[in-house]
C-alpha cells in the first residue's frame, strides 16, 4: 500500500511539473508570436525596402552628349559607341586577384596596371573604378563571357565623343575627358554623372555641359545572392543632351585654319550686322579626338613642348598691341571729338627728323617718310607722324571712351570661354589706380598708334571692325546660334535707322553705355570718312594693303595694315633695317590685318593675326584677301539658309 | 474488462487500430505535406533532387513510424539502455570514422543514408532516461547517488557531440534530458544552483568555444556587426521573414529564398521561407500545427498508466517543442545560430528518422497506454 502511495505522489509530481513546463512552452511560443508580429506586421515596410534592396540593383545607362554642328548642320561633334569594363569596388574582395584575372583577359601592360592601382587609391571604397573605356569588341566579348569569374566586373556599352573635324575646331568646340573632382562640383555634371562619362574641358563642351550633358538612364534589374541579373524590371531610358548650333561655317573654318598652318596665329571672322562668328581659327592646333580617352605621354608632351604653342587659343586668348589697326579707331575718335580738320596737313620727314616730344623721339615707320600727308592719306599709308600728333590732341581718355566703345577691352564672347582674355584699353585713371604712376604724354602719343599698354585679343579686333564697317552700331557676337535674333529683322533695323541720318538725342561724346543694335557715332559722316580711309588703303596705289586688293566689286575689301612691335626699337635696328627673315623669330614683328567686305554694302569683318610675322601688308593681308573671297562665295548660301531654307545645305 | 485490457497480449488489433491517435498521424501528414511544399520551393519550384529525397524520406519514415507504433511499449522499456548505448557506439564510431562535411564530422556513411547519430541520441536520451526514473522511487531522487548518474549519462553523448562539432544539438540532447530530470520530481533548488553555476561559468565556456561559435554568439547580439560574414545568416532571414508581411508573397515567390540570399534554406532556415511566402498567417498556422502536435503528445502521456510512458511523452513533447523553438527563435535573431533542424519540415533524413521513432514510440504508448511496466 505504501508503495501504492508513493506511486501516486510520484505520478502527480510528474503531472505537476508537466503543466508548469506546459505554461513555459505557452509563454515562450507567445514570445515567438510576438516577434513574428513585429516583423512582419510592425516592420514590415522596413523589410520590404531592404528585401527589394537586396533584389533590385540600379544601373545607370550613360546618357548620350548633345551632338554639336555648324550653321549648315555639319556635325562638329558626334558620339561613337564604345565599350567599356569598369569595376564596382565595394562588390570586389579579392582586387589583386580580379585585376589579375582581367589583365590576363584584355592584356594589360605593367603600366597600365600600376595605373589601375593609383586610380584606385584615389577612389572611395563605394566608387567605381573605369579599368578601361575604349576596349575592342574582341576584348568586350571576352570579358562578358568570362563575367562570372570576375568579382564586381561591369561591361558597360557607352559612347564616346567624336570631332570628325579634329584640328579644325578644337579652340572653338574644345574636348572632353575624364571628370576630375573639380568638375564633379559642378551641379549639372553631380547630378548626371555616371562613371566613365567623359564631360566637356574646354570650349563649348565646357562652357555648354549643361545643355549637352543629357540625364542618365536608370535600369532595374532582379538580381540574386552573388549579384546575377535575373531580369530586368524598370528601365528610365537616357536622355541625349540637347543638341547645338555654332554660328561657325565649317568650310570657312577649315580655310581659315588652313591658311595658317605652319603659323602662329588667328583669323577671325564675323558677320557685322547679326554678330555671327563664321570662323575663329588659332594655329597651331592639336587634335581633340587624343584627349578622349586620356592623351598619351608622348603626344602631349609634343603638344605642350612646341613653342607655337598650340593649346593658347589664340584668337580670344592671345594679346596682341593692336599697331596699326588700331588707326582707324583712332582717327574716328578724333574726328568725332573734332580735334583736328581732316584736312589738316602734318609732314611726315623720316628717320632723319622724327617726331618730338619734351625731348623724345618718335619715329614713323618709313625711312624716308611720308611727306606731307592729310587724315586720310595718313590711315591710307599709316603713317606714324600724323598719328602722334593727333593722339597728342586727342588725349587717351577720350581715345579709351571711343575704344571701350567699339568692343575693346572687354572679352567678347562673354563666359563662353575660360580663358578669354579682356585685354586692356588704357587711360589715365586706370594707370593710376592699377600701376599707381601718373599717366605721360609720351604715353598717348604711341597708344596713337596702337601701340604701349594697349591690349586687344584678336577677335576684339575683329569686333571692332564689324562695329565701324557696319556703319557704327553696336552688335552682339556670338557664336552659339541665337534663336532669339530674327537677322533679318537685325539688319533691316540698323540699315533702315542709318539712312534716316537720325537726330542724337544723346550726347555720343559722353561715356554711355549703348544698347545692342544701337548707333555708336557721334556724327556718320565720320564713320564714312574712316571707311573710305579704308578703302583707298587697300585698294588705292600706295595703300598698305593694295597688293592683296580685288578689283572685282563682289569682292573688293577694305582693310587696315598692322604690324605690332614686340620689343622696342633701338637707333640700331633701325640703321640695319632688317628683312624680317634676317631677325630673330621671337623679336620679329606681329603682323596683323583687319578687313571688311565687301567694301559695296559690306556684311564680314576680319581679322588677321600672324604672330611674329612681320610686315601686315606682307604677311597678313594675302591671308585676309584669299579668305574674304571664300566667305563671299559661301555669302548666298548662308544668308538662304538663315532665312529658313534649311534644305540647302 | 479492465482486467483483461491490462494484459497487453489480450489486445486484438481492432483494438489496437482504435485506440490510434488519429488525430496525431493528421498533424505528422499536414506538416509532412506542408515540408513538401516548402521544400519544392525552395528548389525554385522544380521537382529535382531535395523534394523527390524528402517525399521518399518521408513516406519510409512515416510507414516505419507505423510498423514501430504496434511494437508494445514494455518492449521499448526493456531495450531502453540499449538503444542509449547502440546510439553511443555510434557516436564513438563517428568520432573514429565519421564524414565531415564543412568543417564538422557528424555522419556516418550508411550508404542508403548519411546518419547523424547525435540526432538519435536526442530520442535515446529520453527513453533511457525515461526508463531510469521509471524504476526510482520518488523518496530517492533527491539523493546523489541517484542524481549522478544521470548526469553521467547525459554529459558523455553531449561531450561527444560537442567535439563533432555540434554545439546546436548537443545543446537539445542536454534539454531533454534536463527535462525529465525535472519531470521526475528533482529539487526546483538544484535547478536554481546549476542554472546560477552556468552563469557564473558562462565566460568560461566562451572562452573554450570555437572562434566560428564565439562570432556567431557575439554576431546573435549585433548581427550588423559582419553583415556580410556571421550576421549575414541572420539579417536575411529578418529580411525575408519581415519582407513577408501579413499573408505573404505567396508562394513560390518568395524573393530573398528565390534569388539565393537565404542560406541553407531547404534546412535550418525552411521556416524562414515558408514564413516569406505565406506571411504572419501562414506561421501562425504552422505554429499552431506544432502546438497541436506536442499537446496530442502530452494527452497521450496523460493517459498514459505507466511512469515510462508519461516520462517518455512529456520528455518528448518537451524535446520538440525545444526544436521547435530554438530554430525558429533562431530564424527571427532571437537566439544565436547553433545549426537546429525544425522538426519535421527540415530537410534531412537523421532528423527525420530520429522525429519519426520518437512519435511512434509515442504512439506506442498511446495504443498501450493500460499496460503495466513492471520495475525489473
Amino acid at each position: 500500500m505504501l508503495n501504492r502511495g508513493r506511486n501516486i505522489e510520484k505520478g502527480r509530481v510528474i503531472t505537476r511539473r508537466m503543466f508548469i513546463l506546459a505554461a513555459a512552452k505557452i509563454l515562450l511560443f507567445a514570445g515567438i508570436s510576438s516577434r513574428l508580429y513585429n516583423l512582419q506586421i510592425s516592420d514590415r515596410e522596413k523589410y520590404e525596402i531592404l528585401s527589394d534592396k537586396n533584389r533590385i540593383r540600379e544601373w545607370k545607362t550613360p546618357p548620350q552628349r548633345g551632338i554639336i554642328l555648324d550653321n549648315f548642320n555639319k556635325v562638329l561633334a558626334s558620339n561613337d559607341r564604345v565599350f567599356q569594363l569598369h569595376l564596382i569596388l565595394d562588390e570586389i574582395n579579392d582586387f589583386d586577384l580580379t585585376i589579375f584575372k582581367i589583365k590576363n583577359l584584355i592584356g594589360l601592360d605593367q603600366f597600365e596596371i600600376k595605373k589601375l592601382y593609383k586610380k584606385k587609391e584615389r577612389l572611395k571604397p563605394w566608387d567605381t573604378l573605369v579599368v578601361s573605356d575604349n576596349l575592342t569588341w574582341e576584348q568586350f566579348s571576352k570579358i562578358n563571357l568570362y563575367l562570372h569569374e570576375l568579382e564586381g566586373a561591369k561591361p558597360v556599352l557607352s559612347t564616346s565623343r567624336f570631332y570628325p573635324y579634329a584640328n579644325d575646331l578644337v579652340h572653338i568646340v574644345g574636348y572632353v575627358g575624364d571628370a576630375s573632382l573639380k568638375d564633379l562640383e559642378k551641379p549639372e555634371i553631380k547630378e548626371n554623372f555616371v562613371p566613365g562619362l567623359k564631360v566637356g574641358k574646354y570650349g563649348i563642351e565646357n562652357s555648354q555641359e549643361k545643355m549637352l550633358i543629357g540625364n542618365y538612364g536608370i535600369k532595374r534589374y532582379e538580381v540574386n545572392a552573388s549579384g546575377k541579373r535575373i531580369s530586368q524590371i524598370d528601365y528610365i531610358k537616357e536622355r541625349q543632351g540637347n543638341k547645338i548650333n555654332l554660328t561657325i561655317d565649317i568650310e570657312i573654318q577649315k580655310y581659315a585654319q588652313e591658311l595658317l598652318k605652319g603659323k602662329a596665329g588667328s583669323i577671325c571672322a564675323m558677320d557685322i550686322y547679326t554678330g555671327e562668328v563664321v570662323a575663329m581659327a588659332s594655329s597651331p592646333t592639336y587634335d581633340p579626338n587624343k584627349f578622349t580617352h586620356g592623351i598619351n605621354q608622348k603626344d602631349w608632351q609634343e603638344i605642350r613642348n612646341n613653342p607655337l604653342k598650340p593649346l593658347i587659343n589664340k584668337s580670344i586668348a592671345g594679346l596682341y598691341s593692336p599697331g596699326s589697326t588700331f588707326k582707324p579707331l583712332v582717327a574716328l575718335a578724333a574726328l568725332e571729338y573734332g580735334i583736328l580738320d581732316p584736312d589738316k596737313t602734318i609732314r611726315c620727314k623720316g628717320h632723319k627728323h622724327p617726331y618730338e616730344l619734351y625731348g623724345v623721339k618718335y619715329h614713323c615707320w618709313k625711312k624716308e617718310g611720308h611727306g606731307y600727308m592729310k587724315l586720310r592719306n595718313a590711315i591710307k599709308q599709316s603713317c606714324d607722324i600724323y598719328f602722334y600728333e593727333m593722339a597728342r590732341l586727342l588725349g587717351v581718355d577720350k581715345l579709351s571712351i571711343i575704344a571701350k566703345r567699339y568692343g575693346l577691352g572687354t572679352n567678347v564672347l562673354g563666359d563662353l570661354y575660360n580663358d578669354e582674355k579682356n585685354g586692356l584699353v588704357p587711360d589715365t585713371k586706370w594707370k593710376r589706380r592699377a600701376l599707381e604712376q601718373s599717366w605721360y604724354l609720351g604715353e598717348t602719343v604711341i597708344n596713337g598708334i596702337g601701340q604701349g599698354y594697349i591690349q586687344t585679343t584678336p577677335l576684339q579686333l575683329c569686333l571692332m571692325t564689324a562695329q565701324i564697317a557696319n556703319g557704327g552700331y553696336k552688335i552682339k557676337p556670338h557664336i552659339i546660334k541665337d534663336e532669339s535674333i530674327n537677322y533679318k529683322d537685325v539688319i533691316n533695323k540698323i540699315k533702315l535707322d542709318q539712312s534716316n541720318f537720325p537726330l542724337h538725342e544723346r550726347n555720343y561724346l559722353d561715356d554711355i553705355k549703348v544698347e545692342f543694335y544701337q548707333r555708336m557715332y557721334h556724327k556718320k559722316s565720320n564713320i564714312n570718312f574712316v571707311l573710305d580711309a579704308m578703302f583707298g588703303s587697300t585698294n588705292e596705289q600706295y595703300g598698305t594693303s593694295y597688293k592683296s586688293r580685288y578689283d572685282d566689286p563682289k569682292y573688293q575689301f577694305a582693310g587696315k595694315t598692322g604690324t605690332s612691335q614686340v620689343r622696342r626699337i633701338t637707333d640700331l635696328d633701325r640703321e640695319l633695317d632688317l628683312d624680317t627673315d634676317q631677325i630673330e623669330y621671337k623679336k620679329r614683328d606681329h603682323a596683323l590685318y583687319i578687313a571688311f567686305a565687301p567694301y559695296k554694302d559690306p556684311r564680314y569683318a576680319i581679322s588677321v593675326i600672324i604672330e611674329h610675322g612681320g610686315s601686315g601688308s606682307k604677311a597678313a593681308a594675302p591671308l585676309a584677301s584669299k579668305l574674304i573671297k571664300r566667305i563671299i562665295d559661301r555669302h548666298k548660301l548662308r544668308e538662304q539658309f538663315n532665312n529658313g531654307n534649311t534644305s540647302l545645305a | 474488462m479492465l482486467r483483461e485490457r491490462i494484459q497487453a497480449s489480450n489486445y486484438s488489433f481492432l483494438d489496437k487500430l482504435k485506440s490510434i491517435d488519429y488525430l496525431l498521424i493528421l498533424l505528422i501528414l499536414a506538416i509532412g505535406s506542408i515540408s513538401v511544399f516548402a521544400i519544392y520551393s525552395t528548389e525554385g519550384g522544380k521537382f529535382s533532387f531535395y523534394t523527390k529525397n524528402h517525399i521518399i524520406r518521408l513516406s519510409v519514415f512515416f510507414s516505419l513510424f507505423l510498423v514501430l507504433s504496434f511494437v508494445r511499449v514494455s518492449t521499448w522499456y526493456k531495450n531502453a539502455y540499449l538503444f542509449y548505448i547502440v546510439g553511443l557506439v555510434l557516436l564513438i564510431t563517428v568520432l573514429f570514422f565519421g564524414i565531415s562535411a564543412s568543417g564538422a564530422t557528424r555522419w556516418i556513411n550508411l550508404y542508403f543514408l548519411n546518419l547523424q547519430p547525435s540526432e538519435l541520441m536526442k530520442i535515446a536520451v529520453i527513453i533511457c532516461f525515461a526508463r531510469y526514473y521509471h524504476r526510482i522511487q520518488s523518496s530517492d531522487i533527491q539523493s546523489y547517488k541517484f542524481l549522478i548518474q544521470p548526469i553521467i549519462l547525459l554529459i558523455i553523448p553531449c561531450y561527444l557531440v560537442i567535439q563533432q562539432p555540434d554545439l546546436g544539438t548537443s545543446i537539445l540532447i542536454a534539454g531533454s534530458g534536463i527535462a525529465i530530470i525535472w519531470l521526475a520530481g528533482l529539487n526546483i533548488k538544484y535547478f536554481v544552483y546549476s542554472g546560477l553555476l552556468l552563469l557564473v561559468s558562462l565566460p568560461f565556456v566562451i572562452s573554450v568555444l570555437k572562434p566560428y561559435q564565439k562570432s556567431r554568439i557575439l554576431t546573435f547580439f549585433n548581427p550588423d556587426r559582419d553583415p556580410l560574414g556571421a550576421g549575414y545568416q541572420i539579417i536575411q532571414s529578418k529580411i525575408a521573414i519581415g519582407s513577408g508581411g501579413f499573408f505573404g508573397k505567396g508562394y513560390l515567390k518568395g524573393t530573398q529564398s528565390y534569388l539565393e540570399f537565404l542560406p541553407e534554406k531547404h534546412t535550418d532556415f525552411i521556416f524562414t521561407l515558408f514564413s516569406e511566402e505565406f506571411g504572419f498567417l501562414g506561421s501562425i498556422i504552422l505554429l499552431f500545427l506544432y502546438i497541436l502536435l506536442i499537446y496530442r503528445i502530452i494527452n497521450v502521456g496523460l493517459v498514459s498508466r505507466s511512469f515510462f510512458a508519461k516520462l517518455y511523452c512529456f520528455g518528448f513533447a518537451t524535446a520538440i517543442f525545444l526544436y521547435v523553438f530554438v530554430n525558429i527563435a533562431m530564424v527571427l535573431g532571437m537566439l544565436p545560430i547553433v545549426g537546429a533542424p525544425l522538426p519535421i519540415m527540415s530537410y534531412g533524413g537523421s532528423s527525420l528518422l530520429s522525429i519519426m521513432l520518437g512519435l511512434s514510440i509515442v504512439m506506442s504508448c498511446k495504443i498501450y497506454n493500460q499496460e503495466q511496466i513492471s520495475v525489473y
